[in-house]
Formats: structure tokens, sequence, C-alpha cells
């Protein structure tokens, strides 16, 4: 492991059954990434970087090869671990917002932190803060129906970030949304970034969202075809 | 954590108030049902305790054998001595002698000739004693359709039913033709002073009630009874009392001989044994029947709310709470549906019962029957009722969310994450 190096992925294969065969989703990627990227996987559909993201946020694991996910390795990493990891240092933004609907915009993004325990007070100022990031002050009381789908993922992002882990994992979040409402989270995704120092991955095959990335690691049938850095 | 999910939890109608409304009307019923299980059998016994086997019953044991044919052959004799005995051993408890004796009821006409004639069969109790309770114990009083009660030796009521049947008014003579109690035949005179429902229809088609020390004379059974009851000082009957009287008594008085005085409960009594199991048993498969019913119906409509919460689950796991940690989550969300539906659910119960503490008339019903019923039937709320619905109420939803829990439980996480993602 790399200093300052957040993930590691070495000789990594992933398949599935299907029928009576396999199918390989994932096959021999080897990838590092460091704190603070703000990086894309990036490829055409069924090229696995949902996979591959699921792998990244210990949801799923390697059929072979190895992984270290914020220093823990793959072989260590137990339900019970993973749980703990993804609670306490990852966040996850999805394509479809999944917010809880009978829930308050407020109490949405407070559930990461009534898991961690923190304290109420503690948690009030958390919560205030994350949603004064995505620019939500104004909707606390509102319950997800009431919302605009721009206005939902800007939620979505709030929660992932109100316990500033390290590292943020978005798949395709910008794919229900029209070009405006994109580029202004992708905006405050990449400013977020900047002032937290927090690592963020995409998986995504839309360009507004490659046109904010600073490395694009191209997928294509489960591999890797290519990984450049993107000076800005 | 728990504000958070309860919260949730009655803010989703669908989630909360379905399962409530099943769970209330399940309980609703139990309660109920328990009401009325405990009020029926419960008269029951109270019934059978008053006019047939006390809370304990001493006879011989040759007469106990025999019991169905009224032997008073085989009578309990020196019955003065073990009155006698029976107040020394046991204060507090009260001791009645009983005859039980069948014959022909003869009404004569002007002439003295034979007018109507019926078989019927008759209780000899301590009606004119100075403080005997026994008049108040058959509700006889209150139980006068015509006439009034027995106020001398020669005096006799008849059922309604069968001074009807043999035209009979009171103040008319009638003639008790029978057998004494050593085999000789019995003729004596008795006036009719009133007739009576016993509400009870095996009492009630040729029933009669007259004073023991009269009837001990005709049947020639001096210092003898057919049995002796036991009233326990409280009015309810006490199983384990009971059975400490009785134990000790025949430990004492009983032995081999088959004259010997044995001591029964009301429980060891005949049909007693089955009413008594019955009330347990009832109670046992009402409540059974309901939580597995309930259970099913929450099971399925736990699994459809969980496919529609499919979301929340992978959502859930995603932001790192443990699948254990969200399975508790949901039994404990459904020990609250289940306690705010028996609330509902006692509620309703008590209330319906309580329109049917007033009782029910199944008096037709009951036409040639030998049971020892009562013609109306009554719910009766004890303090059970009060809680004997949250049992089947929070273990069924517990246990349907339980169920219908571990489909989301066993779905590998990645697999649940997918189907979140759809
Ligand atoms: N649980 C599974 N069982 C079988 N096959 C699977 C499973 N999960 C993914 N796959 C297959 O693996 C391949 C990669 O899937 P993945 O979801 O990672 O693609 P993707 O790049 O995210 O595509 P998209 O852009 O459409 O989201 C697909 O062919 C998919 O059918
Ligand atoms: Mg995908």
């Amino acid at each position: 492991m790399k200093n300052g190096s957040i993930i590691t992925i070495e000789s990594l294969i992933k398949s599935f059954p299907i029928g009576g065969g396999e199918f390989t989703a994932l096959n021999g990627i080897s990838l590092n990434f460091e704190k603070g990227e703000f990086s894309g996987i990036v490829g055409p559909s069924g090229s696995g970087k949902t996979t591959l993201l699921n792998i990244l946020g210990s949801l799923d694991s390697p059929t072979k090869g190895q992984t270290i996910v914020l220093g823990t390795a793959s072989d260590q990493m137990s339900p019970r671990v993973a749980a703990m990891l993804r609670k306490k240092h990852i966040g996850f933004i999805f394509q479809t917002y999944n917010l809880m609907p009978v829930y308050t915009v407020f109490e949405n993004v407070e559930f990461p932190l009534l898991l961690l325990k923190t304290p109420a007070a503690e948690r009030k100022k958390a919560v205030l803060e994350a949603l004064e990031w995505v620019g939500l002050t104004d909707k606390i009381k509102s319950k997800p129906p009431q919302l605009s789908g721009g206005e939902s993922q800007r939620v979505a992002i709030a929660r992932a970030m109100v316990k500033k882990p390290d590292l943020v994992l978005a798949d395709e979040p910008t794919a229900n949304l029209d070009a405006e409402n994109s580029h202004h989270i992708l905006q405050t995704m990449e400013k977020l970034n900047k002032e937290l120092q927090t690592t963020f991955v995409f998986a995504t095959h839309d360009e507004k969202v490659i046109g904010y990335l600073r490395r694009i690691i191209r997928l294509e049938d489960g591999k890797v075809v290519s990984d450049e850095n993107i000076k800005k | 954590m728990l504000r958070f999910y309860i919260k949730g939890l009655f803010r989703d109608r669908s989630r909360s108030l379905m399962p409530i409304l099943v769970v209330a009307i399940g309980v609703t019923l139990v309660v109920l049902m328990q009401c009325w299980v405990t009020g029926v059998l419960g008269d029951m016994i109270v019934f059978n305790a008053k006019f047939a086997t006390g809370h304990v019953k001493v006879m011989s044991k040759a007469y106990n054998d025999n019991i169905d044919q009224q032997p008073n052959d085989l009578a309990l004799l020196g019955t003065e001595q073990i009155l006698q005995n029976l107040s020394a051993d046991y204060p507090g408890m009260e001791w009645v002698e009983r005859i039980n004796f069948g014959g022909l009821v003869d009404a004569p006409d002007e002439n003295g000739e034979t007018r109507a004639q019926g078989p019927g069969g008759g209780m000899a109790v301590d009606l004119l004693s100075p403080g005997s309770k026994e008049a108040e114990r058959l509700n006889l009083e209150k139980s006068l359709v015509r006439g009034r009660m027995v106020q001398t030796p020669e005096e006799i009521l008849l059922s309604d039913e069968f001074a009807t049947k043999l035209e009979i008014e009171p103040g008319d003579p009638v003639t008790l033709i029978t057998t004494t109690m050593y085999g000789a035949m019995s003729i004596t005179n008795f006036i009719v002073c009133g007739t009576v429902k016993f509400g009870a229809t095996a009492l009630d088609r040729g029933g009669m009630v007259a004073d023991i020390n009269s009837v001990r004379m005709a049947l020639d059974m001096q210092d003898a009874t057919g049995e002796i009851l036991g009233y326990l000082p409280e009015w309810e009957y006490d199983e384990l009392q009971a059975d400490a009287v009785a134990g000790s008594f025949n430990e004492k008085y009983s032995n081999e001989d088959e004259f010997s005085p044995v001591m029964l409960t009301l429980r060891e009594q005949g049909t007693m044994t089955m009413y008594l199991d019955m009330v347990d048993y009832f109670k046992s498969i009402i409540i059974g029947i309901f939580m597995v019913a309930m259970a099913i119906v929450l099971w399925n409509s736990g699994l459809l709310g969980g496919l529609r919460r499919y979301g929340e689950m992978g959502l859930r796991i995603a932001i790192g709470e443990e699948k254990r940690h969200i399975y508790r989550s949901l039994i404990i969300e459904s020990i609250f549906i289940g306690f705010a539906g028996s609330i509902v659910g006692t509620a309703f119960g008590l209330f319906f019962a309580s329109l049917l503490t007033k009782g029910i008339d199944i008096g037709g019903m009951m036409q040639g029957s030998n049971m020892m019923m009562q013609g109306v039937m009554k719910a009766r709320i004890t303090p059970d009722a009060y809680y004997i619905g949250f049992i089947p109420g929070i273990f069924a939803t517990a246990l349907g969310t339980a169920l219908a829990g571990i489909g989301i439980f066993k779905r590998k996480t990645a697999q649940l994450f997918k189907e979140l993602q759809a």
C-alpha cells in the first residue's frame, strides 16, 4: 500500500454464477486510489462499473485477488467489519436517490449519525452544516415526495457527507437529472472534495460527469483499458 | 434510534394501520371468547356446586360408585357424628346434608283417586332450620313462579313445568310414592306450597324440593343422608383448598369399608372434571388458533410490506447498518404494532363482552338435555381478560415479522443492494 492510498486492488476477479456456468464481470483489475482523488470509472453499460464500485464499498467481495479498502484487506472483511467500515468511513450516492419517504429531509440526513450514536446536539449541528453545503437549509422539514429530483439528490449528497467520510462512492448520480441540476450537484461535490479532502469515486458514462473528473479509468468487458490523470 | 424507527412506523400508515387492525380484530375475538367461555363454564361450575356437587362432597364409597342410580340404600350412616367431625376439623367451611330421591308424584282428585301421575326427581335440603342458607343457595325464593316458600315439614315445591303438566296448583295435595332406605314402599302426603323455575332444564322437567327432615322420615333415613356437601368460605371454587380438605379428610376417615365415607372435590365428580379441564383447554386453544392465524396474515402482509421496503433495507445496509440490527429493528417495530393492536382489541373485546354479561337465553336449545346447566349463558369479565389478548397479539406480530424478515435476512447483501438500485 502506497502512502496516502485509500484503496488498493490487485488482480481482482469477480464472477457470478449464471445457469450452469459463470460470468466474469471483472477480469484482472489492479488499481490504486489515493486520498483526495476525484476519479471516475467510465465505460459502456455492462462493463462492470457498478460491480467494481460495490466491491470498493465492501458491499460485495472479490472472487479472486485482493482488495484493501481503508486499511482492511478483503480476506479479513467479515460482514460485520464491512458494515462497520461503511458506517464510519464510506458514503454512497445512487442514481435513484433512495431517500426514506416517511422521514423529513433533516431526518434522512440525520440517519447515518443515529447509527453512529452521535450525541443529539452534535448531530443537529452536523446535519445543518451538511444541508448548508448542498444549499437546502430551507427544506429541512420537507418530505422527499415534495422535493424535485435535483433537490432529492442534494439531500442524498448531504446524507453521504454528513459523517465526513473518507470515501464517497457515487453510481450514476446524474442519470435522473437535467443538465442544470447535474452541474449543480457536481459543483457541490467538487467543492466538498476540495474543502474536506474526501475521496470521490464515480461510476458513470455521463459526459457531464466526465468533464469534472481529474482521473478517468476506462472499463471495457471487465478490464481496465485506460487510466489517465487530467490536469486541471 | 428506536424513536426514529417508531416515528417512521406510525407515519407510514400501510405499515402500522393495517397490521394494527388485523391484531385488533384478532385480539377482540380472543378477549370476547375468553370472557364468554369463562362466563358460561364458570356459571356452570357455580351452578353445579350449589345444586349438586358442593365444593367438596362426602358420600359412602358405595354410594359414590353407584351415584347415577340415586342409591339411598347405600347412604352414609352416622351423619351426626360425621358432621360434628367436619365442623371441628374444617372450621369456616359450611356443611349441608342433601338427599336426592326419585319417585312417583301422584295428584289425587277430591275423592282421593289418582287424577294425574308422573315420575319426579327430588332434592331434600334443609329449608326449615333457623340460619340455613340452603334456600338462598338454591335461589329458591327468586325462582318462585307461583305460591310461596316451604314453611312446614309437610310442604313441597314442584318445578313449575312439572306442576303444570300434572295440573297442580299451590295448595293442592300430592302423594310421593317411593322406597325407603331399606327397600320398603313409602307413601307420603305433601301439600304443594309453590312452584319454581330452576333455570336448568334437567331440574325443571320433573324436579321437586322438600325439607330434608320430612324426606328423611319418608325414606326412613334416621341419622343417614345421601350426601354431605361442603362449601369453602369463599364464594369461588378453589381447587387447591378443596384438594387439601379432601385429602386430609380421606386420610383420616376413609378406609377399605365400602360404607366408609369418602370426600370428592368438585373436579373429581362426574362431568365436572371435563368442564374444568375445558375451561383451561379452551383458553389455550383459542389463544393458539388466533395466534397462528394472525401470524400467517401478518407474515403475508409483512412480506408485502417487506418487498416495498427493500429500498429502505438496501439503503440502511449501504449506510452501514448490520442486517442483524435491521432484523431486530423490524421485530421491535412489530412488538409496538402488536402492543397497539392489543390495546385496541382488548378495549373492543371488553366492550362486546360487557354487552354479553347480561346473557343470552338458550333455554330453548337445552330441551332434552340432562346437563346441569343454566338456560341463560353469560359472558364474564375476569382480570385475565385484560391481559390475555396481549399474548397472541404481540406474539403473532413478532412471529409474523420474524418469518417475513427471514427473506431479507437471508438475501445476500449485494443482491439486496442491487434490488434497491433497480
Ligand atoms: N448478481 C449478478 N449475477 C449475474 N450477473 C451479474 C450480477 N451482477 C452483475 N452481473 C453482470 O455483470 C456485468 C456487469 O454489471 P454491472 O452492473 O457492473 O455493469 P455496469 O457497468 O454498472 O452497467 P450499467 O452502466 O448498465 O449500470 C453485467 O453483464 C451484469 O449482467
Ligand atoms: Mg451500473
